[in-house]
């Protein structure tokens, strides 16, 4: 066709379907999978641990201890020491996300709960709840907003991670960035860079549209205060 | 009835807060527990409801040991209202006040319906329904908080110091409120607070605890500030016993007199042209001033009671208000009845200090 290399467009419009692993709209649901799965996985995980170091407390120094290590390992060699177990597969970058996300989650749950006012929990106590039922109408709800402003980190910092998987050949939209290496052609690292900050913003968005339906009486005293 | 039987509570380091407590807190009326901190009236109220659970001794509901009923189920049938209010912020006013009915399993609406009831009767706006505790002031969440522990129509009620951290003018008219509202219900109610002249103003009883959690006294409010047990008792009501014992003294033995009045229309030269001061009356007898004998020309101000109702120290307070030093007796519409001289109120006041 034409001369010179292809417009940014071309390329998108020749490159989004073609039915390959590394067609773009491949790599994009490669990259939410690798994504979401682990803030999933991260929230289903830190629940439970956080109850668990709220209720006994001595659980939660050498918790969050061990979560800040495995948070500061760098990734790399973390995929190096996984593949020999998982392989090139994405679990092996799924394993690693998860663990960050419990690191921001863990103390988001335990901090949350800790918010709830001791006169709300005695009260609580004294209209004849059950602990269970404590913990799920009175102790998590007022929990969430702490606990959903620890999900918009975990949900961004997640999704521009994943991106390091390409190093393994599992980076979702990652991918796009190492063919420069090869060639020095950019529509690829821009169309990679777009994508992954615009799924980013619209996890964010939609984290925020949860908190204000879930938590109405939150936003309703930011109203008020400002 | 609530029945302390010997109970202590006695804590893993040693510490004794409520030692052999017995006392009974009869149904129907305000028995209200009183001390300086560290007297164990606020462990005394929450082992009520299980929310300490007693070392030594038993705490009786109506008969039945506290110890047999299961704990959730003890509490729902018990109205508690604490300090701050403890209002869930994540619920709206109305969830907060029906939230023992949705406990109890009551369906949503009649519970919702239970629940605008008694936002009425605690006197808020049912506009307030809709809204979330922060919304409120916090006399507004404290009536909540009575809404809320009334909602299942518990016959016993446990306040935990609940109107301290308002205002001093919010307060008084959650108190006022209070009294209203038990006149109507007849709860058997258990308050706890440090502040001796809220105990008096709203106990039927009072039990005066001291450090350790010992009971000092317990009596009725007349009693107690007319009889103080001992030192300890008699520090704590602090100073003017006299004159607050005087709130439980009737005017209905006062002797009046009536020929101390003129309208306000008739001549200056009235019958009692030999007293020193007259009550000057509109025509349909409401005070209107007192006349000075010495000064006829202007008038000077009068102070009033309800005659019957009042209490001595209302009419004392009256007499102080005026230069005549006479209090006005009135009806309850505001009419004239007659006059309390100085004499009447000093005679009053030595029978008064004598029984």
């Amino acid at each position: 066709m034409g001369d010179g290399p292809p417009s940014i467009w071309e390329w998108i419009g020749r490159n989004w379907d073609t039915g390959r692993v590394d067609s773009i709209s491949n790599l994009l649901t490669d990259h939410l999978t690798m994504s979401l799965v682990p803030i999933v996985l991260a929230l289903v995980l830190a629940l439970p641990l956080g109850l668990a170091c709220v209720r006994w407390r001595w659980l939660y120094q050498p918790t969050s201890g061990f979560m800040n290590v495995v948070y500061a390992l760098p990734s790399l060699p973390v995929f190096m020491l996984l593949i020999s177990v998982t392989g090139l597969s994405q679990t092996t970058v799924i394993i690693p996300l998860t663990f960050y996300g419990m690191a921001v989650l863990i103390p988001a749950v335990v901090d949350g709960l800790n918010s709830v006012p001791d006169h709300v929990r005695q009260s609580a106590v004294a209209m004849g709840f059950t602990p269970l039922r404590r913990l799920l109408q009175v102790e998590l709800p007022i929990a969430v907003p702490v606990v959903l402003a620890g999900m918009r980190v975990v949900a961004v910092s997640s999704i521009s991670l994943v991106s390091v998987g390409a190093l393994i050949g599992q980076g979702g939209l990652g991918g796009l960035f190492t063919r420069a290496y090869q060639n020095p052609f950019m529509p690829p690292v821009i169309v990679g860079i777009v994508l992954i900050v615009a799924l980013a913003l619209v996890a964010d968005g939609l984290l925020v549209l949860a908190q204000r339906l879930l938590t109405p009486w939150v936003r309703a005293r930011k109203g008020t205060a400002s | 009835m609530i029945t302390f039987d010997s109970v202590t509570k006695r804590y893993p380091d040693g510490t004794v807060a409520v030692d052999h407590l017995s006392l009974e807190a009869p149904t129907g009326e305000i028995t209200v527990f009183v001390g300086p901190s560290g007297c164990g009236k606020t462990t005394s109220l929450r082992m009520i409801n299980r929310m300490i659970d007693a070392s030594e001794g038993r705490i009786l509901l109506d008969g039945e040991p506290v110890q047999n009923i299961d704990p959730p189920t003890l509490r729902r049938g018990i109205g508690y209202v604490i300090q701050q209010a403890g209002l869930f912020p994540h619920r709206k006013i109305v969830d907060n006040v029906a939230t023992v009915p949705y406990l109890l399993g009551w369906d949503r609406k009649k519970a919702r319906a239970r629940a605008m009831e008694l936002l009425e009767r605690v006197g808020l706006d049912p506009a307030f329904a809709g809204r979330y505790p922060f919304q409120l002031s916090g006399g507004q969440q404290q009536r909540v908080g009575v809404a809320r522990a009334l909602a299942a129509d518990p016959p016993v009620l446990l306040m935990d110091e609940p109107f301290s951290a308002v205002d001093p003018i919010v307060r008084t008219s959650l108190q006022d409120e209070l009294l209203r509202l038990q006149s109507e219900l007849n709860k058997t109610i258990v308050f706890v607070t440090h502040d001796i002249d809220e105990a008096i103003k709203l106990g039927d009883r009072v039990a005066v605890l001291r450090v350790g959690g010992k009971l000092a006294q317990l009596a009725d409010p007349k009693t107690l500030l007319s009889e103080p047990a001992d030192d300890f008792v008699r520090e704590f009501l602090g100073h003017d016993r006299g004159i607050r014992r005087l709130q439980f003294v009737s005017t209905e033995g006062l002797r009046l007199r009536t020929d101390l009045t003129v309208t306000e229309d008739a001549g200056d030269s009235g019958d009692g042209a030999a007293e020193p001061w007259l009550l000057v009356v509109t025509g349909d007898g409401r005070p209107v001033g007192w006349r000075s004998g010495a000064r006829p020309a202007g008038l000077e101000p009068y102070g009033t009671y309800v005659h019957g109702r009042d209490s001595m120290r209302a009419a004392l307070d009256a007499a102080l208000l005026s230069p005549s030093g006479c209090a006005v007796a009135v009806d309850g519409d505001g009419k004239v009845v007659g006059v309390a001289t100085r004499e009447a109120l000093d005679a009053a006041l030595a029978e008064a200090a004598d029984g």
